[in-house]
């Protein structure tokens, strides 16, 4: 078998057509997260255990499962109960869901990293719930948040070829239809692997830099 | 009910299939983690670049186009591969190039004085580290491990995609022939999890029968 790079050139608009839809569902999912995870470390800290903990479950039980399984729940099992996604939707919902859990981690570490005597400190200087949060905690809570975060959106990146088993035209599935018709695997999945790597090694520079402009959560 | 018990026994096989995956899987992933790990602890700075190119091009590109790739283009190279084994490569290489990071910052958080032991003790590179450094590293790596069998375990669910009957195959078998869709996936959602459960109740276990009797002696 050899490489065909005149099957390579033809190839490439459907791969890019392909990514686009990649990138898109990255970033909306990616955006979905980013909330879930706030409002899942926000129950989760609640006073009241009834509330806590029930959370709490929830959140270990979407982590402990596969993503692959979830999307599946939610592409097939919830048109049954009469609400129909469209394939993208779904797929944006359940990495938002996933990865929520994930998320709402880091925000949980984040928090709990800033020390004791700011909180004292905030209350000491009279300022309501509200203050405390916006101009002690979180200023100081989130900087050390940015590595981790970038972390999982790369995670959740190299996850998104997930959505083509919930027929998503995205990237890994337009190489497969390639693949399936023209009978040629070698060159689409390389260059889907080859498209994911230049990606990753990117970000891993972006990462890097990040860690060393914010710092990290030890 | 009668009907069901049939179809549970179906998932049933499939959750044996998963199990055996993610037992071969983590058994790889164990060996690459140490062996690309220590690697790039190596002296020998083209022994460290392998495994720096390993660990970076495992974690670079996607678990599910290293399967594909393992599955569908080895083969147009001469190696043909069943989907077990294909799945158990993929897996084993993926989330052994994730624990060889563990490893490494293991092996790099035992403090110096240790290491100075060894000098002391008369002990060469390998006697300090299978004696001294690994025992002791062994321990702080062992709960990321667990999480990381873990993402192999969840991981797993994707070579239901090349056609291996796993729990997540079974479960669309299941859909395909009974039309219920709430009955198959939420049975492997509980079963997945309760698997999840047992793997981080056994590394606890393993963890507290490792660090029995070292209470106050590690930092």
């Amino acid at each position: 078998m050899e490489w065909d790079w005149a099957f390579v050139i033809q190839i490439l608009p459907t791969l890019i057509e392909g990514a686009k839809i990649t990138i898109l569902a990255t970033v909306l999912g990616y955006i979905l997260a980013a909330i879930v995870g706030l409002a899942i470390a926000i129950v989760r800290r609640s006073k009241n255990k009834l509330i806590s903990r029930p959370m709490g479950f929830v959140a270990e039980f979407i982590r402990g499962t596969p993503l692959l399984v979830q999307l599946y729940f939610i592409f097939y099992v919830l048109p049954d109960l009469g609400l129909t996604l469209s394939p993208l939707v779904a797929g944006v919902i359940g990495l938002g869901l996933h990865y929520g859990t994930y998320t709402a981690e880091v925000y949980r570490a984040g928090i709990d990293n800033v020390a004791r005597g700011q909180w004292e400190a905030a209350k000491a200087c009279n300022l309501n719930a509200w203050q405390t949060w916006t101009q002690v905690i979180l200023p100081q809570a989130l900087p050390p948040m940015i590595p981790a975060l970038a972390n999982y959106f790369i995670a959740m990146f190299k996850e998104t070829p997930l959505l083509s088993a919930i027929t998503v035209l995205e990237l890994m599935n337009q190489a497969r239809s390639i693949a399936n018709y023209n009978y040629r695997y070698i060159e689409p999945i390389t260059l889907v692997g080859a498209f994911f790597l230049v990606i990753s090694l990117i970000s891993v520079v972006g990462l890097r830099w990040l860690e060393r402009r914010y710092g990290r959560i030890d | 009910m009668g009907q069901w018990a049939g179809y549970l026994q179906l998932i049933l096989d499939g959750a044996v299939v998963t199990i055996k995956l993610t037992l071969m899987g983590s058994a790889l992933a164990l060996v690459m983690a140490f062996l690309a790990g220590l690697g790039r602890l190596s002296r020998f700075a083209p022994v460290r670049w392998l495994a720096t190119a390993y660990i970076e091009f495992f974690r670079g590109t996607s678990i599910f186009v290293q399967l594909f790739w393992a599955y569908f283009v080895l083969p147009l190279f001469g190696f043909t591969l069943t989907p077990l084994q294909a799945g158990v490569l993929a897996l084993g290489l993926n989330v052994g190039a994730y624990a060889a990071e563990v490893v490494r910052g293991a092996v790099k958080s035992i403090g110096k004085e240790q290491y100075e032991a060894c000098t002391a003790l008369n002990f060469n590179r390998w006697q300090g580290l299978r004696n001294v450094i690994l025992p002791q590293a062994f321990v702080l790596m062992l709960p990321t491990f667990g999480n990381n069998a873990i993402e192999l375990l969840k991981a797993s669910a994707v070579v239901s995609l090349i056609s291996l009957s796993d729990m997540t195959f079974q479960a669309q078998v299941v859909r395909a022939q009974t039309g219920s869709t709430l009955f198959p996936f939420l049975t492997i959602l509980i079963l997945y999890f309760a698997i999840a459960c047992v793997i981080s109740f056994a590394i606890r276990g393993l963890e507290r029968h490792l660090t029995r009797g070292l209470d106050g002696i590690r930092s």
